[in-house]
């Protein structure tokens, strides 16, 4: 099941660049929660601090909270703690090359020291039908490399993997953007199936696609959060004047 | 526009002839790269061929004056003491070069140990061997076949630890950072993804290091030492191709010179067999259409 989120006075900075400046909002668990804006605004740094990637980067700092439920996140759990229940799907599909499409699925799973065959066979077959990919693959899982498939189902692919590990928030990082209009509407109906079970942020440049799957949307600009609403009413009747601008396409 | 179309012919010829010119180049240089390794490859067969038959690779040496013997020691000699210098220099390589890559950006110790790993690159065989002899044999008081296996290990680490650091640099960060988004530990993730995903590379820098100690002369003459005898016990003075080849090569016996050679042929057969091996063993688990 997902967990709501609340992310309460979120500052973050590269360096000297103050990237996110106070950013509160509520996301509802098993809603989809959608960020858009223009490039550079922020988005992906927000997405990375949720589930504490931003850290890895040697020059990145964030101050503020962010719940998961009742769990502080940068209270109360490591780093790694944090990622096995927040799920993460990046802009460009990153399977592992070097891993067959069920080890990449099982790789989660692995990695963390697991290892009963038939409880991993279990898994990858649940989470590749959830992935919306098990049918276009299954007479493939052991043979076939992970990068040796299609960009829409190697990001189905990265999809599966990332709910193996059984996460209650999946945050997807514009995870259509490179794929073609085919792939990206598989991708669409999957984040709409996926509500019922997790909580879903997801960063998008196709205002449409936060439309179709959005309960919730956010608007930033420049490291600050401008509105956020239902998405209907962002789109239709947004309060700030910079949101009614961008979505009519007056910027950005 | 007549003229522009007269320019347009003359560029596209010169472009030809460019092309072609480069072409020729490259496989020119080709050729000359590849030509002193067919050479001595051809030259060896020739000088060393003849003297291999069985007893080669199963006799020991025989004393001055009779003719036959093998060379069966040394060549037991040299597969131990490069799988006792392998054993030291890859892991220790590999683990340098993982610190290198994902640990020490920009930290001072990590440019002292790319400084060390340069110059240690650079010392001439014989220091190497000497200063073995120094530290290992003088306080041993014998000649040992493990402390020629330490010297041919040490001098393995520069390359294995550059090598694997520029490996592990060319695995995209977001492979990386799909591990760690698992939640996945660091140090599993450097293990398990990206020293996987780099390891035909890594492997490849071993080899180069395996195959430039295993002809190592120098560094052999005050540890491992040679010996005229069965020697598998790494604890006492032990044979090695290189230094049985040096003392036949250097000896006034007819005999011995077509020894020499046909030992040469038999080392460079080795590398070239273990080499291989490793490549076809490593190409095995490659899968449909990685990378
Ligand atoms: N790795 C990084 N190092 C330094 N600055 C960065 C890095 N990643 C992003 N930034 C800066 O942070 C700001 C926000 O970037 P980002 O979160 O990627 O925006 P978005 O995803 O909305 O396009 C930009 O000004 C960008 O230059
Ligand atoms: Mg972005």
């Amino acid at each position: 099941m997902g967990v709501g989120i609340r992310v309460t006075n979120l500052n973050a900075w590269y360096g000297d660049n103050h990237t996110l400046q106070d950013i509160n909002l509520h996301m509802p668990a098993n809603n989809a929660t959608a960020l858009i804006g223009p490039s550079g605004c922020g988005k992906s740094t927000f997405v990375r601090c949720l589930n504490r990637m931003h850290e890895t980067n040697p020059i990145a700092r964030a101050t503020g909270s962010v719940m998961m439920g009742d769990l502080d996140i940068y209270k109360d759990a490591s780093p790694v703690e944090v990622r096995r229940r927040v799920g993460m799907v990046f802009q460009r599909p990153n399977p592992f090359p070097t891993m067959s499409i069920y080890d990449n699925v099982a790789s989660g799973l692995r990695l963390n020291g697991f290892r009963n065959r038939r409880v991993l066979d279990e898994v990858v077959e649940r989470s590749l039908r959830s992935a919306a990919l098990w049918d276009e693959v299954k007479d493939d899982l052991k043979r076939k490399s992970g990068a040796s498939i299609s960009g829409g189902q190697q990001q189905r692919l990265c999809i599966a993997r990332a709910l193996a590990v059984d996460p209650e928030v999946l945050l997807m990082d514009e995870p259509a953007s490179a794929l073609d209009p085919v792939s990206t509407s598989k991708i669409e109906d999957l984040i709409f199936q996926l509500k019922s079970q997790y909580t879903i942020v997801i960063v998008t440049h196709n205002m449409q696609q936060a439309a179709r799957v959005a309960e919730n949307t956010g608007f930033f600009l420049n490291g600050k959060m401008i509105e956020f609403a239902a998405t209907h009413k962002i789109f239709t009747n947004p309060t700030d004047k910079r949101t009614e601008d961008y979505i009519t396409g007056r910027f950005g | 526009m007549r003229d522009s179309i007269k320019t347009g012919r003359v560029r596209s010829a010169w472009r030809w002839s460019a092309n072609h010119v480069f072409t020729l180049l490259a496989v020119g240089s080709t050729v000359l790269v590849l030509a002193p390794l067919v050479a001595i490859f051809i030259y060896l067969l020739y000088k060393g061929a003849s003297s291999l038959n069985w007893a080669f690779f199963t006799q020991i040496p025989k004393p001055v004056g009779e003719s036959g013997g093998g060379m069966a020691n040394a060549i037991v000699g040299s597969g131990i003491i490069l799988a006792i210098a392998s054993a030291i220099g890859i892991p220790i390589g590999i683990a340098g070069g993982v610190y290198l890559s994902e640990y020490g950006r920009g930290r001072m110790l990590a440019n002292a140990v790319r400084f060390t790993a340069d110059v240690l690159n650079g010392v001439p065989s014989i220091v190497m061997g000497i200063s073995v002899y120094a530290l290992i044999v003088l306080k041993a008081k014998h000649f040992s076949g493990y402390s020629g296996g330490v010297a041919l290990g040490i001098m393995m680490i520069p390359t294995v630890i550059r090598t694997t650091e520029e490996m592990l640099l060319t695995v995209p960060s977001a492979i990386r950072e799909a591990a760690l988004g698992l939640g996945v530990p660091a140090w599993r993730a450097v293990v398990s993804v990206s020293l996987k995903t780099a390891s035909p590379g890594i492997i490849t820098g071993c080899m180069l290091a395996f195959a430039r100690v295993a002809g190592e002369t120098a560094p052999l003459l005050f540890t491992a030492f040679g010996n005229a005898f069965w020697s598998t016990n790494p604890n006492q003075p032990m044979a090695a191709l290189p230094l049985q080849i040096y003392v036949y090569a250097i000896s006034p016996y007819d005999d011995w010179h077509r020894l020499a050679w046909a030992g040469a042929l038999v080392l460079i057969a080795m590398i070239m067999v273990s080499v291989s091996l490793v490549r076809y063993v490593a190409s095995r688990g490659i899968l449909k259409g990685a990378s």
